[in-house]
């Protein structure tokens, strides 16, 4: 099993026909995925042809939902143009939509999050990876080949730190990967992910990885310690980050004494969650971890 | 990008937002002239984007225009927590009949815009929220709906003239794109008036493509050379110099150098996808840094491919002509195997290849000459 995305869903790319768009539909599909069509306004009609599949292009999502039955949408269009995607995606009710464009304006991000909640559309992303059930269907931009499928369910807000703990830990396996995205503002949270993997019976173990700025990490300690009984493994990145600096996602920021690495790990340490002072280290917790519940 | 309280004053003003009659000087003369064509007592603050001003003497009151050329020319340069006053505000000295506190928000935690207001402003609202928890409320703000200024200050306990103000300062949060819109102190006049006293607004920078803001003053030579070139590039106080792939990859990276025992010398993320043209380039900015001791190039390649990566560090190499101080390099994922070999092929002296990041930290921190 898996959260999320699993081989049945049905994948439209808002942006196919660009190039980012284009690039990353030829890897979704090697990775599995069931691409059914593109939206691009205007190149409806058109035919895109990946080698091995071709996929059409719809103006509309109304449209390529209506032929194809589509229930995920990927969006990889420019930031100016994101709003309107999301919105056209709410609209034509795709149950999950995944932003990866990084640089969307964060009022934009409140507005469709909005839209969405109010239609019962789940938002991942903006500024995110995307996520991946290996062996089932990766939407986004997760490599596919650095791990297998498997019962650690992983949930980040950055893409490389994602990569590599699924690198180490490619042995064990990953039921999903999701990379919630470094903005201040994203459609799902850390806690909406942990408690998806702690209903999945294809999740045996939830690794997160949290980083400086806002308080989602402390949140989710909260939420770890009252409704989670699966063991949950940690990373947070940023310790050596000086204050009101921005380190490179939109929402990595120490403001003052609120944000803080230290902060962070030590709200999960309180509630029993093990926190990893590397990624290797944190990689080595997850096995010791699953060892110790398999004995 | 924070504004300093006078462009955030200014914004205030093209909204119609009362404010104290003024302007900005960045020399004792200008501070005199302003003062003198105001014609009253005024006070000057300096321009730094810092709380605790007050504190360190950073705000000065002046009964005329020699007085303010003095206290300009005291708080000019002046040392705020590490924030140097390149510029002071000079304006007409008001006093408070009453403080209050009025901020827009974009709250991380509910996704959405919040509220607060209070009756009680002028100290620090983070001493407020602590010393008396119920003067201050909170108010999620429907972003397609905005606010209704009159009910939010009835409801804050706020004069009945602050209604209008805040309207106003919701539509400068929404028109200019910002994450935050604080005003501490608003201040009710004996008269009547209610008037922002002080003004902090925080821009989204990504929507700065909307916008014609003015560029924000880069902290350091090197950070405005790395901008220029598209790279994310902050400068810090130690001897490794850091290059990595994804902001938490290279968060994660500092951290392990510091964990090593030395301290990293910035924070460089070339991004995804990066090309060879990216790295090189990132990797000249950082052997331009005379800080740095050691070099440490952290790449897992996800949609950067290791092959790119390391044909930027041979092209950086050999544009760059000696360099000597040593480049400890671990590479993984995407085209691993090819990158190590463009490396251990180019056989360049500098370059030490080491195959986990652990590792390469720890070799890169003691090449640093740190403990």
């Amino acid at each position: 099993m898996a959260i999320f995305l699993t081989k049945d869903s049905r994948v439209l790319v808002q942006g196919m026909t660009g190039s980012e768009g284009a690039r990353h539909t030829a890897r979704m599909l090697a990775a599995g995925t069931d691409v059914v069509a593109g939206v691009t306004p205007g190149k409806g009609g058109q035919v895109v042809d990946f080698g091995e599949r071709t996929v059409p292009v719809h103006s509309s999502v109304a449209d390529a939902v209506a032929e194809t039955g589509a229930d995920v949408s990927v969006v990889f269009v420019p930031p100016r143009h994101v709003h309107a995607a999301v919105a056209e995606a709410v609209a034509g009710a795709i149950p999950l939509c995944v932003v990866i464009t990084e640089g969307v304006p964060v009022q934009d991000t409140i507005r469709f999050r909005a839209l969405a909640t109010a239609s019962g559309t789940r938002i991942i992303g903006p500024n995110c990876p995307g996520l991946i059930s290996p062996g089932q269907s990766s939407a986004g931009i997760i490599p596919a080949d650095i791990t297998t499928a498997g019962r650690i369910g992983l949930v980040s807000k950055s893409g490389t730190l994602t990569y590599q703990l699924m690198y180490e830990l490619r042995d064990l396996g990953f039921s999903t990967a999701v990379g919630i995205g470094g903005d201040p503002v994203v459609g799902t949270s850390h806690i909406d992910c942990l408690q998806a993997f702690q209903d999945d019976p294809g999740t045996d173990a939830i690794v997160m990885i949290g980083e400086i700025g806002g308080d989602a990490e402390e949140r989710a300690a909260a939420y770890i310690s009252s409704h989670v009984t699966k063991p949950v493994v940690a990373y947070v990145a940023g310790f050596t980050a000086p204050e009101g600096k921005t380190m490179g996602h939109a929402g990595a920021i120490v403001s003052g004494s609120s944000g803080t690495a230290q902060a962070k790990k030590e709200a999960l340490e309180a509630v029993g969650v093990r926190v990893g002072g590397t990624p290797s280290e944190t990689a080595r917790l997850m096995r010791s971890v699953l060892s110790a519940a398999a004995r | 990008m924070d504004l300093f309280e006078y462009q955030a004053k200014e914004l205030f003003r093209r909204h119609g937002i009362p404010v104290p009659a003024g302007g900005v000087a960045v020399t004792a003369t200008q501070a005199q002239e302003i003062a003198a064509s105001l014609n009253v007592p005024v006070v000057i603050k300096a321009q730094v984007k810092t709380g605790g001003r007050g504190k360190a003497g950073g705000i000065r009151t002046a009964a005329g225009p020699a007085g303010a050329a003095d206290e300009a020319e005291r708080v000019l340069g002046m040392d705020i927590k590490g924030h140097i006053a390149r510029a002071v505000l000079v304006e007409e000295a008001t006093v408070p009949f009453e403080e209050h506190y009025a901020a827009f928000l974009v709250d991380r935690a509910s996704g959405g815009f919040l509220a607060m207001l209070s009756a009680q402003g002028g100290m620090e609202i983070e001493e407020l929220a602590v010393s008396d928890p119920g003067a201050l409320i909170r108010v999620p703000v429907d972003p397609e709906a905005g606010v209704d200024g009159a009910v939010l200050a009835a409801a804050a306990g706020l004069p009945e003239a602050a209604g209008e103000v805040l309207d106003r300062l919701w539509e400068v949060m929404v028109a200019e794109d910002a994450l935050l819109v604080e005003v501490n102190p608003l201040i009710s006049t004996a008269d009547g008036r209610v008037v922002a006293l002080d003004g902090k607004v925080s821009l989204d920078d990504n929507a700065a493509f909307r916008h014609s803001w003015p560029q924000p003053e880069p902290a350091s030579s090197l950070e405005d050379r790395a901008r220029s070139r598209g790279l994310n590039y902050v400068k810090l106080e130690g001897s490794v110099g850091v290059i990595g792939n994804g902001a938490g990859l290279v968060m994660s990276t500092l951290d392990v150098v510091a964990l090593a025992g030395a301290a990293p010398a910035n924070f460089l993320d070339i991004g995804g996808g990066a090309s060879a043209r990216i790295m090189a380039d990132g990797l000249e900015i950082i052997l331009s840094d005379p800080d740095v001791r050691s070099v440490l190039v952290n790449v897992f390649g996800g949609i950067t491919t290791c092959d790119a990566v390391a044909t930027g560090i041979v092209t950086a190499l050999h544009s760059l002509g000696e360099v000597t101080r040593p480049i400890v390099v671990r590479l993984d994922g995407n085209n691993a195997e090819v990158g190590r070999r463009i490396l251990s092929d180019a056989r360049h002296p500098a370059v030490r290849q080491v195959p986990t990041m652990d590792g390469a930290a720890s070799l890169a921190a003691s090449l640093s000459g740190g403990s």
